[in-house]
């Protein structure tokens, strides 16, 4: 097999928008950007993204980028024939990809609940994995990190956001990449990798920029209560801006959201399993002008409000975008509810939504939230005439129910 | 080079330090103020605006975007930083360091420079104020009020000129810009393109696409100038001209992708099939091209003009782009072509290249011009539709110049008074189609939506999708 490709993400200009008013080319202080009578073009050789460029430009064309083979980007001769920009190309899709036996060993962790890895839904996009190994990661820096539960919650989680570069890091929904915390253990290995599920829509945390956001809880205990503080989680919530960062992945073939128009989502999470439904969810914003119709549900449970990541942004969203349903467990002076709880008020709409071969489940957060929504949906189904095991056993077949849990 | 937003104006060129000529901006803003409330964009007071403001004048700070109430909105004074060792690069003065004050000798032909510059600004923002009230959408509302107080920021580069190097005479010349009146028969602004009718969406984007683009090859030429602040002061303004060109290629862009869409869709170039579907038929557009084309031509001047060679000599006013051409950078023995009209033919003939410096400045912006034209063509060529916009000939429909007193089709033919009667109406836009113009100018402010006879645009501003709310209505 040949060395894997090395992409990496070629800054280009858009000449179906560009308007030639020369201001990338007076502006760039590498003079990177030349051009013809025809099209303002970018050396890649000369291009250091340090983006000087960017924002004075009245157009937004300069803010284009392509994935290609670092050793065939495309060359100034071809840019200046170019009307429109090419189509975005992949890895060579021959390429087996690499991954690492921790990362295999945790994913059928994590879709045990589903029965292991499945087929992710037919109109879901095309994931690139294993794209950075461990002998090969990624770097990425910081460019923010801040706490999302309130400083004096229980847990403490973090809001992490990672600049890719000129490194071409494709990551969709429901993906997840590995990081590999600096150091050694106490016997003298490479720390293992940890994943974390990606918390941003697949074109940025911010749109257009090759940047990504996780949702990190800082481990200060194991799930028995006994104090371990766990080595990448406080490696990541401590990051600062600017610090690099090695990166493997993307991982997830199966946990993907599915694209066509008219397809519903239902969300059951707790606690960070929010980051996967956080980016379907924005996902699903960004394109709220294209009025693709489909439902979103969103079930998520958490102790207190002041621990549910993300809670003022999603309050914020409105109510025929998204029916969210929330369920906290230790407010005072209130009985405890789960998500399995929020699932049975709601049974209609939930007995709807497993009916409709156009919704998807998606379930994350703790192993222990598993059998509670699985009673909660054999009842719904009872109430409503139809019998739960013959029910998942279809939304497995048609791959419309996936479980990542840890 | 970050600016001081807590200071009453806002500036790069350390305004505190010079008392007096801080007093006497501080005194003639609030009647920039007062013009901005009568003559700036109608029922605006009330609106958060996603604006632009330059913070700083690196790369990274004047294109800083967040919302504005728009009479907030913080007007300043920013230069581009100098240049040092900076020598006047043309004419009679080549090689000398640039000037940091006025030469005594050039004196009133800087100020007549700089006070016709000056006077362009607040004109269009008097021509375009009615045009919020009709916007096609809310990205495009916020697009012309970007264009507006940017407007408005040329303006005050020019005043400050006026203010910091001509003593009084610059003080009531900053003044009189202030109360000339786009349009008015009594106290009119200064050059006929500025007192003409913006009526409409489509005039607008002509306008920005044509005639800030004369706009832009003036600063151009200006930058050059041996004139050390007006040369830095041109070139911070060329940094935000580039967005109103943006908006002008952009806007017509859409409005030619919306009637090809409806050309196919309903299997038609019928204008008036194409008028009763609601959008605006090929061949109107072509009219306002001509139009808007001849119009701004105009303000290049006379072909042959001892001035322009004098603005030049001086070491005033420089070619576009004079420090990246090569020559001599004098001209006293160089020719250039220019076109007259001998008998039925039009003839060109090598004049001068110094007296025929306002033809050559022309042709640069023609070139400016069909480049765009041809960008325009991609759309219908993309749709499979045979129709191809073109320039009409320099001499077509002008008041101004060599033709002036001749009647030019768009083809380039000399005329009879008869002929050019008979069939003026079938180049230029007339009655009845202004009233078709007039008839589609609603108003769309819900984000996301957009007026049925403009397409979406391929990007919203600074990264932001096409249905974010780029103006809040308070």
């Amino acid at each position: 097999m040949n060395a894997p490709a090395e992409l990496v993400r070629q800054h280009l200009i858009d000449p179906e928008i560009c308007i030639r008013c020369n201001t990338c080319e007076e502006t760039c202080p590498k003079h990177a950007i030349t051009h013809d009578s025809r099209n303002y073009v970018v050396m890649f050789e000369v291009c250091e993204n340090c983006k000087a460029c960017i924002s004075p430009c009245p157009t937004g064309a300069i803010d284009s980028y392509r994935r290609v083979d670092k050793s065939r980007p495309h060359s100034i001769e071809e840019q200046f024939s170019w009307d429109s920009l090419p189509q975005e190309t992949g890895p060579d899709a021959a390429q087996t990809p690499e991954i690492p036996e921790e990362v295999t060993r945790i994913t059928e962790i994590a879709t045990a609940g589903q029965g292991g890895p499945a087929l992710p839904p037919w109109s879901a996009a095309h994931p690139y994995v294993g794209l950075f190994t461990l002998a090969r990661p990624a770097t990425a820096s910081v460019t923010g990190n801040h706490r999302l539960t309130a400083e004096d919650a229980s847990s403490a989680v973090h809001h992490i956001v990672l600049d890719f570069g000129q490194t071409a890091f494709p990551v969709l929904e429901g993906q997840s990449l590995g990081i590999i915390p600096p150091g050694q253990d106490s016997f003298g290995c490479p720390h293992h990798v940890r994943l974390y599920s990606v918390a941003s829509p697949r074109n940025g945390e911010r749109p257009g920029y090759n940047n990504v956001a996780l949702t990190v809880k800082r481990v200060l205990a194991d799930h028995e209560g006994h104090p371990v503080r766990g080595v990448c989680s406080n490696y990541v919530c401590d990051l600062k801006k600017g610090d690099k960062v090695q990166i493997v992945g993307p991982y997830g073939t199966s946990f993907l959201m599915p694209n066509h128009p008219g397809s519903s989502i239902m969300m059951i999470c707790t606690g960070t399993g929010s980051a996967p439904m956080r980016a379907m969810t924005e996902r699903r914003r960004r394109r709220i002008a294209l009025k693709e119709g489909g439902e979103l549900a969103l079930f998520f449970g958490a102790r207190v409000p002041a621990e549910l990541p993300y809670f003022g942004p999603l309050m914020k969203l409105p109510r025929d975008f998204i029916d969210t349903n929330l369920a906290f467990s230790r407010v005072s002076g209130q009985p405890k509810r789960y998500v399995q709880d929020v699932l049975r008020e709601c049974a209609e709409k939930v007995a709807a939504m497993l009916r409709d071969e156009n919704c998807y489940i998606y379930i994350c957060g703790l192993k222990g939230m598993e059998a509670g929504v699985n009673e909660a949906f054999a009842e719904v189904c009872r109430a409503h005439g139809m019998d739960w095991d013959t029910v998942l056993g279809g939304l497995k077949q048609t791959s419309r129910y996936h479980v990542e849990t840890y | 080079m970050s600016i001081n937003y807590s200071e009453r104006i806002p500036n790069n060129v350390n305004l505190a330090s010079n008392k007096t000529l801080q007093r006497a901006l501080e005194h003639w803003q609030p009647a920039f103020q007062e013009w901005w409330k009568e003559m700036g964009p109608e029922n605006s007071t009330a609106l958060d605006v996603y604006l632009r403001t330059a913070v700083s004048v690196a790369p990274d700070g004047w294109a800083h975007y967040d919302y504005v109430r728009m009479p907030d909105y913080r007007w300043g004074i920013f230069l581009t930083p100098a240049e040092a060792g900076r020598q006047v690069n043309f004419g009679a003065h080549k090689g000398n360091a640039a000037w940091q004050e006025v030469p005594g000798e050039y004196r009133s032909t800087l100020r007549r420079i700089i006070v016709t510059q000056g006077d362009t600004e607040p004109a269009s923002v008097e021509q375009q104020r009615h045009l919020g009230l009709t916007c096609p959408s809310l990205y495009d509302l916020r697009n012309i009020f970007q264009v507006n107080v940017e407007e408005g920021r040329h303006l005050w580069a020019m005043v400050y000129l006026l203010h910091a190097y001509f003593g009084r005479d610059g003080r009531e010349e900053a003044e009189a810009l202030l109360e000339r009146r786009s349009g008015d028969s009594d106290n009119p602004r200064i050059l006929s393109a500025f007192n003409e009718k913006t009526p409409d969406w489509l005039s607008f984007f002509m306008f920005t696409f044509i005639t800030d683009r004369d706009g832009k090859f003036q600063l151009a030429a200006l930058a050059e100038s041996g004139f050390d602040p007006l040369s830095r002061t041109c070139r911070f303004m060329l940094t935000e001209e580039a967005h109103h060109l943006f908006v002008g290629e952009s806007g017509i862009s859409r409005i030619i992708q919306r009637t090809c869409e409806m050309m196919n869709q309903h299997k038609t170039d019928v204008p008036a099939k194409l008028r009763a579907l609601g959008v605006i038929d090929l061949p109107t557009i072509q009219k306002y091209l001509n139009f808007h084309f001849s119009v701004t031509s105009d303000l290049y001047g006379n072909e042959v003009s001892s001035n322009a060679a004098s603005f030049y000599t001086n070491g005033l006013k420089g070619r576009f782009e004079e420090t990246k051409l090569a020559g001599d950078h004098k001209l006293d023995s160089v020719e250039y072509p220019v076109m007259e009209v001998v008998g039925d033919n039009i003839v060109t003939k090598p004049v001068s290249a110094l007296t025929a410096l306002n033809e050559r400045l022309r042709d640069d912006w023609v070139k400016d011009v069909n480049a765009g034209v041809s960008r325009w063509n991609k759309v219908p060529e993309k749709a499979g539709i045979p129709f191809r916009f073109k320039l009409p000939h320099k001499g077509f429909n002008r008041r101004i110049g060599a033709f002036t007193e001749h009647h030019i089709s768009p083809e380039g033919q000399v005329l009879s008074e008869a002929t050019w009667t008979h069939q003026h109406q079938q180049w230029l836009p007339i009655e009845e189609d202004q009233a078709y113009m007039r008839s589609l100018m609603g108003r769309v402010t819900e984000p996301g939506k957009y007026a049925n006879w403009i397409a979406v645009p391929a990007r919203g501003i600074s990264n932001q999708p096409v249905n974010f709310e780029y103006v809040r209505f308070g």
